[in-house]
């Protein structure tokens, strides 16, 4: 009997233990994470703390000096470069050691090892998409470079440093969440991450979708509702720039350039609320006749932070601004000489050629005339609790074959039996460039750095306090026929193959131009007298215009002039739209509430701020005057995608072809729609739409409300952790382009001069730890609109309150 | 007493060293040294870890400002407030440890003819 007892008592004390101590479906092991020893208590930091620590850390050359300041800034100070490098991997995985391997993982394909086989299709989908192969090809470069090579090894070393001294009790809140432990870090997981940016700014395509567009309406149609150049535009290089260059030879293309698309699927497109302003305003605008730079790049708003700040001082360098964890150097910044910043071009570099195997066993495909062979490439997703799933990828001299016929595709989306021509595959040195603009000096020296640069392409803005500015939409061009890529190429004509690059000199640039100032917001790279084909669609112009009517206005410039235009919530869209528009609407046929509506919008002075209701009225409208004109002509299948003609072309329709057949429903066959009709029903289906969403007209349908902008955790649905109903105004296509989802996710403005300022903010925080102060700290200046000062140190010695704990890795 | 106030001691030190569920190992043996009944064996194993887990995570709680502890108590409890964050913590560490002071009473009774 005591023996029976002293069994059961055992066997449900070590059941309930081992229960505790091991995570059951999404629950985590709740005894580990509970301790307050090892669980999420140790992960809980103190405000406020100053402090001195000595760290001995193998791997660094000497010792290095960290200062933090008061926002959590680390200013690194080295002896040689190498030791710069380590300290910042060091320094970045102490903050954000979680988010860049959770990052590194999901470009490589490797979620599936955290969560299981939930993921194995996302995994899938982004080693079809060859993005393993694409960082492969990185490294590669890097490493043929001694300089990037050296930057490489000692960020990995400086990382692994960190990784090296981490009890279980230390691991980031997330891993003791999921239940796993961080992996050394290896230098090919850098190149996964810069690949994981060309795949969020680079990888969108209508191909398949233009493709089906053609095959309804014929060529000439097709070119009219989507022309190559915008009805209304200001490009990035001014109009009337001469370019300074004897063109080379253009390729010719095939003499038919018709392909059908057998595929039912399509592809992710461009996200539009993902797109960046940047700019630079010339001497002679300035109130210090020096230039001042600014740069706000639009990203998924998400946490920890796309963004962690970091100053970098050695005797080649002292360079501050905001890296990505996960890659060496400073992405967006200045030194003492010079301030640079990036919006993404939107290049085409990514095409579909549709393969023709020989037969089923799909060892050769047809090109140029001959047969040619497919390589395979295997792949093992490792999945957690599961067998591993081996995938094998067929490689053409293309690219990868994303999907075959037979396949299920991931995300509805995806062309099966195409290969992937993609910019992300090509030997890249990328992080050269920023190693160089690090360093730069000179006007010559960024014209230096920006050739080494590939993808994804950047309009590259930039000032200096020799008093120069300059803007070049830059990176590795596909040299091109006109609209190569619009549509879906035939792979086994030579003719469609990339047919070299643009040379690196020729990209489009200009320096210091009459109007004083230079700009970028993802609109048209040039006008059309650029020799080469650099896409056919752009962002929308709304923001560029804004901005540069604002800029053409504004004379002695100031950061805080140039603050207010980074924050500028004036919708740009609605006041082109509004003027056409109104004048169509049939009052009688409008409902109490709905004449209500009508004057809230008659008298919106297009300020899209959190309080205004007229802009919530004016975004729903808009979208469904969208679908009243397009959706019967394109309509949504899933077996055939079409897309609509983009917002540009809709506003030219309604401005200068009142009476297009587009307006007519050829749905309904016995009647003859009219713009008076589709403006009116729109107008009248967005506001009833928006009654039964939030009662009747008034505060509720403010537009911050009504918008909800949110930052999220990585980790979706941890509500807990993010920051939801952000009230911010702004949006799409607007200066502040604080969307649902997307948004600034970097504020910088910078003083040029013989003593540089800077300023700059985050929606966020530098710290990556959910229970760390410095986590969302910087979220409500940033909501505000407000930026910091950021602090620019010459020396390990200059003395400044703000700074407020230091680190010194020792050897 | 002294059974309880040993396994806060050792309890407090293992930990500082081996995985969390060392308290189970500490608690047992604690309890198989010394207790009078399983009740009692119980009771000083739960409260022994209870008290040093809420002691502990109540000074972290409030070294911290409590900005982690809200954030979790979200997770779990879809409240901002810590309470049964701060509840629930001693609450499972205690159990784990009063469980296992039954246990360690139980096995100790096996070995000792004297009847009870």
């Amino acid at each position: 009997m005591k023996v029976l007892k002293a069994l059961l008592s055992l066997l449900i004390s070590i059941g309930v233990t081992v229960a505790l101590n091991q995570p059951w479906g999404a629950i985590p092991a709740l005894g580990r994470l509970l301790s307050p020893f090892e669980g999420f208590w140790q992960n809980a930091e103190t405000a406020g703390y100053s402090s001195e620590q000595k760290i001995s850390v193998k791997g660094a050359k000497e010792d290095v000096t960290i200062l933090f300041d008061d926002l959590h800034v680390p200013h690194i100070f080295a002896n040689n470069d190498y030791d710069a490098y380590f300290a910042q991997g060091y320094a970045t995985a102490r903050d954000r050691l979680w988010q860049m391997e959770f990052q590194t993982h999901a470009a490589a394909g490797r979620i599936s090892e955290l969560i299981g086989d939930r993921a194995v299709e996302l995994d899938r989908y982004n080693r079809r998409l060859g993005m393993a192969y694409g960082a492969e090809k990185s490294l590669e470069g890097m490493s043929n470079d001694p300089v990037s090579k050296s930057v490489l090894e000692a960020y990995t070393a400086g990382i692994n440093a960190y990784i090296d001294q981490l009890k279980p009790a230390d691991y980031p809140i997330e891993y003791k969440l999921l239940g796993y432990a961080p992996e050394p870090w290896t230098p090919i997981k850098v190149a996964f991450l810069l690949k994981q940016m060309t795949q969020t700014l680079a990888a969108g395509a209508d191909d398949v979708m233009m493709t089906n567009v053609r095959q309804q309406l014929g060529p000439s149609l097709t070119a009219n509702l989507f022309p190559d150049y915008p009805f209304k535009e200001d490009p990035i290089i001014p109009v009337g720039t001469r370019w300074d260059f004897e063109p080379v030879k253009l390729p010719n293309p095939p003499p038919n350039t018709e392909t059908d698309s057998s595929v039912a699927l399509n592809w992710q497109s461009h996200d539009p609320g993902i797109g960046s302003n940047n700019w630079a305003v010339g001497p002679e605008k300035t109130a210090t006749g020096y230039p001042i730079l600014a740069n706000d790049p639009h990203l998924t708003l998400s946490l920890p932070s796309i963004w962690y700040q970091v100053q970098l001082v050695t005797p080649t360098m002292n360079v501050y601004g905001v890296s990505l964890p996960g890659a060496p150097g400073v992405i967006i910044g200045f030194n003492k000489d010079v301030a640079w910043g990036v919006t993404n071009v939107g290049a085409d570099v990514l095409d579909f050629y549709k393969i023709r195997f020989r037969d089923n066993r799909r060892q050769e495909y047809w090109h140029d005339e001959k047969w040619k062979p497919v390589r395979r490439r295997v792949e093992t997703i490792r999945v957690k609790g599961k067998p591993a799933v081996v995938d094998t990828i067929l490689y053409t001299h293309h690219g990868p074959v994303v999907y075959l016929p037979e396949d299920k595709p991931f995300r509805n989306n995806i062309p099966t039996g195409y290969a992937a021509r993609w910019i992300a595959h090509e030997v890249d040195n990328g992080i050269k460039t920023f190693y160089l603009l690090n360093r730069a000096k000179t006007y010559d020296d960024y014209v230096t750095a920006l050739s080494y640069y590939v993808a994804p392409a950047q309009n590259f803005v930039f000032a200096n306090a020799a008093k120069d500015i300059a803007i070049s939409p830059n990176g590795r061009f596909p040299l091109k026929w006109r609209d190569q890529g619009k549509f879906l190429l035939d792979g086994t004509k030579a003719a469609n193959d990339w047919q070299g690059w643009i040379p690196a000199a020729q990209n489009p640039r200009v320096k210091n131009p009459p109007r004083g100032f230079v700009s970028s917001a993802n609109q048209s790279s040039t006008d059309p007298t650029y020799p080469y084909y650099i896409n056919w669609e752009f962002e929308t112009t709304d923001r560029g215009m804004r901005i540069n009517q604002r800029l053409t206005a504004m004379q002695n410039v100031t950061v805080d002039s140039l603050r207010h235009l980074q924050n500028d919530v004036y919708n740009h869209q609605a006041s082109k739209f509004l003027p056409v528009l109104l004048p169509y609407i049939q009052g009688k046929d409008l409902s109490d509430p709905q004449k209500q509506a009508l004057k809230t919008v008659r008298q919106w002075n297009y300020q899209q701020d959190t309080a205004s209701v007229a802009g919530t009225i004016f975004v729903d409208w808009i979208s469904r005057l969208e679908d009243g004109i397009w959706a019967d002509d394109f309509p949504d299948n899933a077996n055939r995608p079409l897309r609509y003609p983009n917002a540009d072309r809709t506003l030219q329709l309604v401005t200068e072809e009142p009476t297009s057949r587009w307006f007519d429903n050829v749905q309904t066959p016995n009647r003859q729609e009219t713009i008076q009709e589709i403006v009116t029903s729109s107008f009248r289906s967005a506001v009833d739409s928006l009654v039964k969403q939030h009662g009747p007209l008034g505060k509720t349908w403010a537009w911050a409300d009504h918008k909800g902008t949110s930052v999220r955790h990585l980790i979706p649905g941890l509500d807990a952790f993010s920051a939801l109903n952000v009230q911010i105004g702004g949006g799409r296509g607007i200066v502040n382009a604080a969307g649902r989802r997307a948004g600034p996710s970097w504020r910088m403005i910078v003083q040029t001069g013989p003593d540089v300022r800077a300023y700059g903010v985050f929606p966020g925080g530098q710290s990556g730890n959910p229970g760390s102060p410095y986590y969302l700290n910087m979220l409500e200046t940033w909501r505000k609109g407000n930026l910091y000062e950021l602090l620019y140190l010459k020396s390990v010695t200059e003395k400044s309150p703000r700074i407020q704990s230091t680190l010194q890795l020792t050897r | 007493m002294m059974p309880f106030l040993l396994l806060v001691l050792l309890s407090a030190v293992a930990q500082l060293f081996l995985p969390w569920w060392s308290i189970a190992l500490v608690a047992f043996g604690v309890c198989f040294w010394r207790s009078k009944t399983g009740w009692r064996a119980f009771g000083i194993g739960f409260s022994g870890i209870a008290v040093v887990w809420f002691v502990y995570a109540f000074l972290i709680h409030l070294q911290t400002d409590g900005i982690l502890t809200g954030r979790m108590a979200e997770l779990f409890f879809k409240t901002k407030t810590p309470v049964f964050l701060l509840l629930i913590t001693p609450l499972l560490g205690g159990l784990t440890g009063g469980l296992a002071g039954l246990a360690g009473h139980q096995t100790r009774a096996v070995f000792t003819t004297k009847p009870e």
